[in-house]
């Protein structure tokens, strides 16, 4: 805050611009954020219409020019079956940018809904659910996705699953205590002193003021739901061959890395790494956008 | 130290103009603003808030934050051009010769470092060190007049109450002997006692020091009695200026004129008519002004005063200096009012009441001890009738509201009983029809009022569950509620943000009233805003209360305010009832030696020096209450043993006015006698 703004007065009668309109405007002018969803943008753009321009199809082996090095044919080189990298690396970020979205939307869903909960509640309802996340925070994502395989089977559900339950504790964290400092506000009480139902306190007054947090932790949450769905491709759950996936290709082809065959790991870890650092960008302004 | 040449003055600023750089654009803050500040001299700055009066403390010692620019103008701080100095010497200009003291004690104090490391510190960088600079530290604490002070050094910020915080500010500001203090609100956060205290204490300092000050305050009552003249700011300009009791008692701008008629004075009750108010708003900063800044909301504003701005005229008297900016300064004070005066005769509460509380009790457990927030309170309340809760901070007002609203439920045994029925303790176990009977108007707009709604879901919503209205009906009431608050229909679209302070508590007011209330608690309603606007808020609530004949409960630290609305006074202390009774009389007196301390706290307009009565330290603890009467430890007038054994019963001295003390009624009397004139707040 600064000192204009303690220093300014209620001056007209109504002010013009909106909170949201403030967030927006300081959004665009932050040169991080402008960056980040650039990265971002573009790997969407190409998990969209990849096909389209990337310039061979990303599945047609041509066994004769396997393992080939970057070439002017095949910018990337190709693959052990011929595959052309560069058109599975564009290809490949779809699989990855639909699974840990979803993940992230369920596991903000499930955390705003228990954060909720434990923040507006509090007492035994808040120590109960609590302790029982902090069980579930501290076991490692990978054991829960071994024992979800086990149980539900490989596919892109249990890894959304998977992903999006375990990410969901630390959502509701923070919303909890986000939740806490609303609940001291007035404006609950005079909700209470209409008789309001706890269900309309939480959701319709209490979390549209909690939004900037649980937006700037969405983000943030993102860019690690990315590196999870990559490692846990790359351990072979989830996203299953013949996907043009980062994390399955590494997978499949770092045994390679040996034979001096580096291309064909090379550019898909740089695209994991340049999209969970766009994604980390934009992450960042959100917050400084919020926080200003 | 030098020796100050005599000639010099501690603080001249000529043609200062300072402007914020907002969106691209620079505002001006401050224009031309000139004003001198002689050695030894104790100069007042009020105005409303966004006057520029902080910016003016930031701007003598170049503290400006990044976006703020000196766009013209001259400072001179005891003969040194402020403006030339390099980062160096200004360091050295603000650690030697000019010393702040801000509003928030608690914000200037670093949390995390002991009280008397944080005050050696200030020796260490003037190179004195080791058992001479705690020495010294131990002076300046002695100096604020802190007993003990090697206990207090040892203790952190937060382990201190926040009179006791703003004196070791005190203590820091004084320690490299500056020739310059510039206090801004040092005073406003604190309760009028421990206020009363502090300023006690600047006041001695002055004896004490040479140094000249620099006060900012929007309270006009505690500039009168700190300062030798007055500056009044209005849009960053000067437009008046004078020795403080003749700019007080004789105002010769209309913005001065309408500010002291803002303020409810000399015992100025609601029957007797309606407190004026300053219509319009201040102008933005960085508004273009043509001619005079005030002529929008002046009722004596001409052709040429929206035109042609008016020069400072000097019209000085025997009495001294005096300036002010305004074509009709001699018929400033012939200003019509903004507001009428006249109010409907309210109607005679009826004899049956709408509340009675009997023997409630709150204990919250601390730490394993039992803290009693609100013990044995008893009290009626008649229809059309306003009790008036009083009492430092601490002493139980606001969670005895929350008891009634049923927002913290009392321990059991005490009854609530509204309209002749028993509430339940609980909020969610009383009926929808006792629930819209009792609401309540909170201190904080900002945090009553759910940022995320608009003004036409804040109050539709409550017609919606407190009506019970729908549709085309809910329409009509809410258009006539908007309507009675005063707001228009371009109010609804928009957030609370968008609004200004007094703005948003008519919302907050609108919507208490959406059910038709009985009762109506106010919780401290107009503490958050300017004198203009508070007073156009007390006149709503009056003109409402006449209009729906519902009664109130109103909490406020501001007894002037207080004696405007109430028809009745409760005064707390530790959550007991110490005394209560109509409010003539209780404000009048005779009355409990509690009470005439709080009323001798409150700084006054007029004047008159009294006889004051000053509490020592603060409220005890309600963990562990003293024994007999609670209030013995800081009683003035106690009488021996028996204070300290028995509790005084809460007896009825006159009919309808009771005092927990034991001193008897005809002695209050006899005490109080020569004082009691002069206790009445003005």
């Amino acid at each position: 805050m600064s000192a204009v703004q303690t220093a300014s007065p209620p001056q007209e009668d109504v002010r013009r611009r909106s909170p949201m309109a403030e967030v927006l405007f300081s959004l665009l002018r932050s040169r991080t954020f402008l960056v980040g969803l650039a990265i971002v943008l573009f790997w969407v753009a190409c998990a969209l219409f990849g096909e389209h321009f990337a310039p061979y199809d990303p599945l047609a082996d041509d066994i004769i020019n396997a393992l080939a090095p970057p070439s002017r044919e095949h910018w990337f080189g190709t693959d052990q079956i011929g595959r052309d990298v560069f058109s599975r690396v564009i290809v490949g970020s779809r699989d990855i940018l639909t699974v840990a979205p979803l993940a992230t939307l369920l596991a903000t869903v499930a955390g705003t809904a228990l954060g909720l909960l434990t923040g507006y509640f509090r007492g035994i309802v808040d120590d109960v659910v609590s302790r029982i996340l902090e069980a579930f925070m501290a076991i490692p994502v990978v054991i829960v996705a071994l024992l979800a395989i086990v149980a539900l089977g490989t596919s892109k559900t249990t890894v959304i699953v998977v992903i999006g339950l375990s990410f969901a504790p630390i959502i509701a964290r923070t919303v909890r205590s986000a939740v806490l400092a609303e609940r001291e506000l007035d404006y609950v009480a005079a909700a209470q002193l209409r008789h309001e139902s706890a269900l309309h306190t939480m959701f319709v007054e209490i979390l549209p003021n909690i939004i900037p947090p649980i937006l700037v932790e969405t983000t943030v949450r993102l860019g690690y739901a990315i590196f999870a769905v990559a490692t846990l491709s790359f351990m072979g759950f989830g996203i299953q061959p013949p996907s043009p996936d980062w994390g399955l290709s590494i997978s499949s082809n770092y045994g390679m890395i040996g034979g001096g065959f580096w291309w064909t790991v090379l550019f898909d870890a740089l695209a994991i790494a340049s999209l969970v650092i766009g994604v980390n960008l934009a992450a960042d302004g959100v917050h400084g956008a919020f926080n200003d | 130290m030098t020796e100050p040449a005599k000639a010099k003055n501690a603080l001249e600023l000529k043609d200062l103009s300072v402007a914020y750089r907002v969106a691209g654009r620079n505002r001006a803050v401050l224009r031309n603003l000139s004003l001198t500040i002689g050695q030894g001299e104790a100069y007042g700055l009020v105005g409303e808030s966004g006057c520029g009066k902080s910016t003016v403390a930031l701007t003598v010692v170049r503290y400006l934050p990044r976006n703020g620019l000196i766009s013209g103008g001259a400072i001179s701080l005891d003969g040194q051009d402020v403006m030339k100095l390099d980062a160096e010497a200004l360091r050295r200009a603000r650690a030697e010769s000019v010393s702040m003291v801000y509003q928030d004690p608690g914000k200037a104090l670093n949390p995390s470092i002991r009280i008397g490391r944080q005050l050696t510190e200030i020796f260490e960088l003037g190179g004195i060190t080791g058992q001479a600079a705690t020495d010294r530290a131990v002076a300046m604490l002695n100096r604020v007049r802190i007993s003990d002070p090697p206990s207090v050094m040892q203790r952190y910020p937060h382990q201190l109450s926040g009179g006791m915080q703003q004196r070791v500010a005190i203590a820091m500001a004084l320690a490299n002997d500056p020739s310059m203090l510039i206090l801004d609100e040092p005073t406003t956060g604190l309760d009028a006692t421990v206020e009363a205290e502090v300023l006690d204490l600047i006041a001695q300092l002055r004896q004490e020091l040479s140094a000249s000050i620099l006060f900012i305050s929007h309270n006009l009552a505690v500039v009168s009695n700190m300062c030798d003249r007055v500056g009044v700011l209005y849009a960053g300009m000067l437009v008046e200026e004078g020795p403080t009791e003749v700019v007080f008692n004789d105002p010769r701008h209309p913005y001065t004129v309408a500010l002291l008629r803002c303020l409810p004075r000399g015992g100025q009750r609601k029957d007797q008519g309606r407190l004026d108010t300053i219509p319009g708003f201040l102008p933005g900063i960085g508004a273009t002004i043509k001619g005079c800044a005030f002529a929008d909301r002046c009722a004596l504003a001409d052709d040429r005063c929206r035109t042609e701005l008016p020069p400072l005229y000097e019209l000085s008297d025997e009495r001294g200096k005096r300036l002010s900016r305004c074509f009709h300064h001699d018929k400033a004070q012939a200003l019509p009012r903004a507001t009428p005066a006249d109010v409907a005769p309210a109607p005679k509460p009826a004899a049956v009441p709408v509340l009675r509380v009997a023997g409630l009790n709150k204990t919250y457990a601390s730490h394993g001890h039992p803290l009693r927030a609100v013990k044995d309170v008893s009290l009626d309340l008649r229809p059309g009738e306003t009790l008036g809760l009083v009492g430092e901070s601490g002493s139980g007002k606001t969670t005895f509201a929350r008891l009634l609203l049923g927002l913290v439920p009392p321990d059991a045994g005490g009854t609530i009983e509204l309209e002749g029925k028993a509430l339940a303790p609980k909020l969610e176990n009383r009926g929808d029809d006792q629930v819209k009977a009792m609401q309540i108007v909170f201190q904080n707009p900002d945090s009553a009022l759910n940022r995320s709604h608009s003004i036409r879901h804040l109050i539709g919503r409550a017609l919606k569950r407190l009506a019970g209205l729908r549709g085309a009906a809910l329409e009509a009431r809410l258009n006539d509620l908007v309507r009675s608050v005063r707001l228009t229909d371009r109010h609804l679209a928009v957030k609370p943000r968008q609004l200004s302070g007094g703005l948003k508590q008519r919302v907050a007011i609108a919507r208490a009233f959406a059910g038709d209330p009985r009762i109506v608690v106010c919780d401290e309603p107009t503490s958050a805003l300017d004198v203009s606007v508070q007073a156009a808020i007390l006149n709503l609530l009056a003109d409402l209360q006449a209009k729906e004949d519902v009664s109130y409960i109103f909490i406020s630290h501001d007894l002037g305010v207080v004696r405007y609305l109430s028809d009745k006074i409760a005064v707390l202390y530790l959550g007991r009832i110490m005394e209560i009774g109509p409010s003539e009389e209780v404000f009048s007196g005779p009355h409990h030696p509690y009470t005439e301390a709080l009323l001798s706290a409150v700084p006054k307009l007029d004047q008159t020096e009294t006889a004051r009565i000053r509490l020592d330290g603060e409220i005890p603890s309600a963990t562990n209450p003293p024994s007999g009467c609670v209030f013995h430890t800081r009683c003035p007038r106690k009488i021996g043993p028996i204070c300290e054994q028995q509790e005084p019963p809460l007896a009825e001295a006159q009919p309808g006015h009771s005092i927990r003390c034991h001193i008897p009624y005809a002695e209050l009397r006899r005490l109080q006698k020569p004082a009691a004139a002069a206790t009445v707040p003005a």
